[in-house]
Parts: structure tokens; sequence; C-alpha cells
């Protein structure tokens, strides 16, 4: 709001809303996905085509939100994984695949599967019945992770809570991008920060605005 | 195996046939046919009905076998003309995990009379805060697609919300007892004239159609599957009659002893032995209602707004009936009158032909359930699962013909139509009218 009243010059970066919007870290994962997809070759190419599968508390991640907008505009395809009690009740009208069962969504052989974090306290709202029934249904177990193609990446913006949505199998994996996504979190910040602090609309910022 | 040659059954489009049953399935359906070696039963004037299922079954184990033990379910199912059953959760332990419902399923098994389904619970020890392990038990070998907390309502509205989100999410169904608590404190007899006169607290209709109307809401809201059990008042007709019309995916059920008693027999005049006014054994929840009611529902099952009969089959010792009415535990026998009952209620008044039993008591529970294996028609190939049916028996219902523990049926003493002659779950269970023992039906002989 602040950043479209006209009231101010200042450039305002959203560091994540509430259970809105969280763009840094869309940015951040999609950067994460073409280094890892693209290698060397990743600077100016897009993820089209590439599947991804977002595992887990739907319903109240930011993360999901902007993942799905940015993840959508670059080509790539997003699957949904939660029990129906962490899907928005209108998510059939956003532009995203819904499964309830991982293991299905597993066999289709994803490109990324990123598996967001459960608050244990959500069970006493009664959106699922413990953690033991959702790690066991919605979990990243060692066994699901060993039927992922080796290519796969597995990601989480974290804080993770190990045994619960994912596996130390599955984190501490050489696919495993988590680390990577909080080094590539500082870099891609560090540029949001320069571009809205000396440019405007993404202009290459001129050498005054520098000093 | 045995093979079995029915002869001259009479089907329920009305066409006459032999059937030849051989390995658990109906191997030939014709006319003339012959078998070396096998088993002949004469079934001229009999129907043969697909195998009944009932989707509301109390069978009381674990926990309640001094009044039903899931064998003893199975034997009074079987000489009811059923091949399938749906048990009830709230057993002790309650069947809220995957080890409970796959310990039912086990003894359903080994008893092998008919198929046991065990239902799951929706709440973690019916207790309506915490929902069970749902998940656990769709994926458990029991394979359970019905749950519920019957007995006790859901009554928490945002504990139902979630508890069908998260049931669709497994293709299972969410039964509900609908019966506001607040609204039935004490409760012990349908809320009207009569029980005030009797000085008896009342169990208003109200109770019973706000939940109904709140619970079809939500499955719309959510896009969830929601089946009612133990549908009883004109009214809820009318509410689940709206639902279906704006497209809700809501089914129903009601019970025989809604579709046949009223609330007056518990002012007495029932025939002996059970005419003495305050007579425990017509105390059931919900509670029998008016006669404007009972006709309301018969219109209902009808025309299809109601969608089968479940029995809420539900035994109680003797000791926990013969009691002071307020004392005394809600809840009927009725797998062995079911049939007689809904062919006087239905079928002797034109409301519903033979197939439309068939529908009411066997493919629509059979399909609301997800009980995989029944509810077909009888044709060559389908399952053995089928009942032989003599229409032009009439009795009088008395402790002999029942099959399970208790004896706590409503229908002592009265003249029912109709007569289970024989019964086949892949092999016989009843023939000539008679359970067949265990060592030749169980989980042994099936080898």
């Amino acid at each position: 709001m602040l950043a479209g009243s006209g009231w101010i010059d200042a450039g305002v970066v959203n560091a994540g809303d509430g259970t809105h919007e969280h763009p840094t870290q869309a940015l951040l994962d999609a950067f994460t996905m073409r280094r890892r997809l693209h290698g060397a070759g990743s600077r100016g190419r897009d993820l089209d085509g590439v599947r991804v599968v977002i595992v887990g508390d739907i319903v109240h991640s930011r993360v999901a939100r902007s993942n799905l907008w940015l993840l959508r505009t670059l080509g790539a395809e997003v699957t949904f994984v939660a029990p129906p009690t962490l899907l928005p009740s209108a998510v059939g009208a956003w532009p995203a695949s819904v499964r309830y069962d991982l293991d299905d969504a597993l066999a289709e052989q994803p490109d990324v599967v990123m598996m967001l974090r459960i608050q244990s306290e959500r069970m006493h709202e009664a959106f699922f019945p413990n953690p033991r029934e959702y790690s066991r249904q919605w979990g990243l177990s060692a066994e699901r992770w060993a039927t992922l193609p080796d290519g796969a990446l597995v990601m989480h913006p974290g804080p993770m809570i190990r045994g619960l949505e994912i596996s130390d199998e599955a984190a501490d994996s050489p696919q495993s991008t988590i680390l990577e996504q909080v080094a590539n979190g500082v870099a891609v910040r560090m540029a949001v920060l320069f571009l809205s602090m000396t440019g405007n609309d993404g202009a290459a910022p001129t050498e005054t605005e520098i000093v | 195996m045995t093979t079995h040659l029915i002869r001259s059954a009479t089907l329920v489009d009305g066409a006459r046939a032999d059937l030849l049953v051989r390995d658990g399935v109906v191997a030939e359906v014709g006319t003339g046919l012959s078998a070396v070696g096998a088993e002949v039963i004469d079934a001229d004037g009999l129907l043969a009905l697909p195998g009944l299922v009932d989707l509301h079954t109390h069978l009381r184990e674990p926990g309640g076998e001094a009044s039903e033990t899931v064998l003893t379910g199975s034997q009074a199912a079987a000489a009811g003309g059923f091949t399938a059953v749906n048990a009830m959760a709230n057993s002790s332990p309650v069947a809220d995990t995957a080890g409970v419902v796959e310990q039912v399923q086990a003894l359903g098994e080994l008893a092998g009379y008919v198929t046991v389904r065990p239902i799951g619970a929706v709440s973690k020890g019916l207790a309506g805060e915490q929902l069970s392990e749902i998940g656990a038990m769709a994926t458990s070998r029991a394979r359970v697609r019905v749950f519920s907390d019957d007995g006790i309502c859901v009554s928490d509205p945002l504990l139902m919300r979630r508890a069908l989100e998260y049931i669709k999410g497994f293709d299972g169904v969410l039964a509900q007892h609908a019966q506001d608590p607040r609204l039935t404190i004490g409760a012990q007899m349908n809320e009207g004239v009569l029980s005030a006169e009797l000085g008896l607290a009342g169990w208003p209709a109200v109770a019973e159609e706000s939940i109904i109307a709140r619970d079809v809401l939500l499955a719309e809201h959510v896009g969830a599957r929601l089946h009612i059990c133990h549908l009883s008042t004109a009214g809820s007709v009318e509410v689940v009659r709206w639902a279906k019309a704006r497209g809700i995916a809501v089914t129903a059920e009601v019970t025989p002893h809604h579709l046949l008693l009223t609330e007056q027999l518990i002012a007495g005049g029932a025939p002996a032995p059970l005419d003495g006014a305050y007579d425990a054994r017509f105390k059931v929840n919900p509670p029998l209602r008016r006669e404007e009611d009972v006709l309301a529902l018969r219109a209902a099952l009808a025309d299809g707004t109601i969608d089968i009969v479940a029995t809420d089959h539900a035994p109680h010792t003797a000791e926990a009936k013969q009691c002071e009415w307020a004392a005394a535990a809600n809840g009927m026998v009725g797998l062995e009158t079911a049939l007689p009952v809904v062919h006087q209620t239905m079928v002797e008044t034109g409301l519903l032909d033979w197939s439309g039993v068939a529908r009411v008591l066997s493919s629509e529970p059979a399909r609301i359930g997800r009980v995989e294996g029944h509810g077909h028609a009888i044709a060559a190939g389908a399952p053995a699962e089928l009942t032989l049916y003599d229409p032009a028996a009439r009795r009088s219902f008395d402790t002999a013909q029942l099959a399970g523990k208790s004896v706590n049926s409503p229908y002592l003493g009265r003249s029912l139509p109709g007569r289970v002659v024989a019964t086949f779950h892949g092999r016989p269970t009843v023939l000539d009218g008679a359970v067949l023992a265990p060592e030749l039906v169980g989980g042994a002989a099936r080898g």
C-alpha cells in the first residue's frame, strides 16, 4: 500500500507479509533452481517446462504464493500437495495443479520438490490429526526421497523441522539446495536492495546514483 | 469347494433363472442348468437378491463382547441376508487407529460370514476435539473409507469442516450422527404431545434438522461427501431434498425401525411381550417419531431423497435394557429383521419393487461405503454375494429367529412377512433358514 500510495519516492521491499507474499524468497528460489538446473548457462534462461511440486501448509504459506506467481511467470508448472485442510478453499482458481497424495505426485518424477515447514500447532486447530500422521502421509521420508529422479532438487525455505516434513536423508542429500538457498538469499536480497535504492523500474543505475 | 445349483429363483426384475455358484462366483445364470455333483437348492418361489450391505452396524468388539462380537454380529447379519456390514467405530478402544480397524477387519475375515468393513472414528476417542488418524486408517490394510463418530454428533462446526475436508483427501465419506448435543441434554424420547404426557425429556426434531442443514452447507462449501445416519424426521427429509436439488454430495439413510414404529409404542399397546408402557426395548437414538414422520420417511425412500436403509443394529445386554426407561441404553438389534420390515413398509405398500429393495439395501450402500465386491446385480461372473428370500412366508417374530448375542429387538411378538432361506458369501452362510456352524464358514473352512 505504501509503495503504491504516491506519498514517498523511496523504494519499498516486501520482506514477507504475513500469510500473503514473500517475493524475495521466490526470487532466491527461482535463482537457485536456474543455477542448479542450467549450470553455467543459466544467465538469461527461464524455467520453461520445469515441474515443481510444493508440499505442505499451502494455506498459511507466503512462500507458496510468491513462488507460484514467479514460477508461472518463468514458465514452470506448479503442483501443490497437501491435505485439503491445508489448501486455500479457492485453490482451484490458481494456475496450479492440486493433489492430496504425495506418492502420486512423486510418481510423476518432478524436477523440483519444495517442502514447506509445518507448524505443529496446526493440529490443535484440527488441520491434521497429529505430527506422526502428517509425516507419514506428507513428509519427504528417506523412502520417498529415494524414489526421486537423480537430478531432482530438494528445496526448503527453512527453518526445517527434521523428522516432520523432511527427513535427514533428503535434507542432507546432494540434491538438497537448502544451504544454497540461504547463501543465494543473501545475494538476491543484496541485488533487490541495490536496484530498489539506486534504479527506477529496473533501469540500470547511473554512475552518479551509485556514488 | 462345493458347487451349488440354485433352481428356478426369481430375480429382482421378475425373471426366473437357475444360478450356478462355483468357487465363490456366480458361474452361470440361465434356464435348465445342470452340473455334475452340484448341491441343488430348490428356489421355486424364492427371490434371489444381491447380498445385502449394511452401512451402519454395531458389532461391539473390541470392548463390548458381552452384547455382541464380530462373530455373533456376523452371524446375525448372515441370518438377515447380509453379506457385508460396516462396523461402527464406537468400540472400546475406539476405532481411531490403524491397529483397531485392522483387528476388526481380521476378526471379520476369521468369522467368514460377511465382509466386515470397519468404520473409522472422525475424532480421537470420539471426543470431538482433534481429528483421529484418518490417513493411517485409510491407507491401512483395512482401507477405511467411511468415517463416523456415530453415537456422538460431530457438533463443533470447525472440526466438522476440517473433517469433511481431510476425509475428502482419501476418497472417504463422513457419516454424521445428526444431533445437537445442547438441544438434547437428558433427552429420552421424541419431543411433542406424547413426551409431555409421559413426563419424559424431549428430543426435538430441530436438534437433528439444524445439524443436517449446517452440514450440507459445509459439505457444499468444501466440496466433500457427507452421509446422514439414521435420518428420522419429516423436516430432515425436506432439508436433504433441498440439498440434493442444489447438487450437494449428500446421501442419507433411514433405519427399518423408523420406517415402521412410532413413539406411541412407548405408551404401551405393542403386541405381547412388549405390550407394557415404558418398555425400554423401544428406546433408541434418534428416538421413534410420529406417524407423519414415518410416512414422510417412507415417501423419501421411495423417491430417492433417502438413499438407503441401514440397520443401526445396536445390541445391548439384558441388564442394559431391563431397567427403568431413563437408565436404559439406546438401541435395538435389527440385522435379522431389516428385510422383512422393508418388505412390509415399502413393498407391501407399493412404494418400492424388489429391484428398489436391492438398490436401497445393496447397491447404494455398497457404493456409498466403497464396499468392493458387493452390491452387484446377480449375473454370470459376479461374486457370489446373494440371498434367497421367501416373500410368501409370514411369521411371528421371536428370539429364536435372532442369531446374534443380544435379544433387544422391538419386533418380538409382531407378525412380519418373509423369511431369509439362504445366504451366500462366496459359499453358503445360511441354508434352510439356519445359520451354518462357524467351522463350516470361518477362515479355517475357507482354507
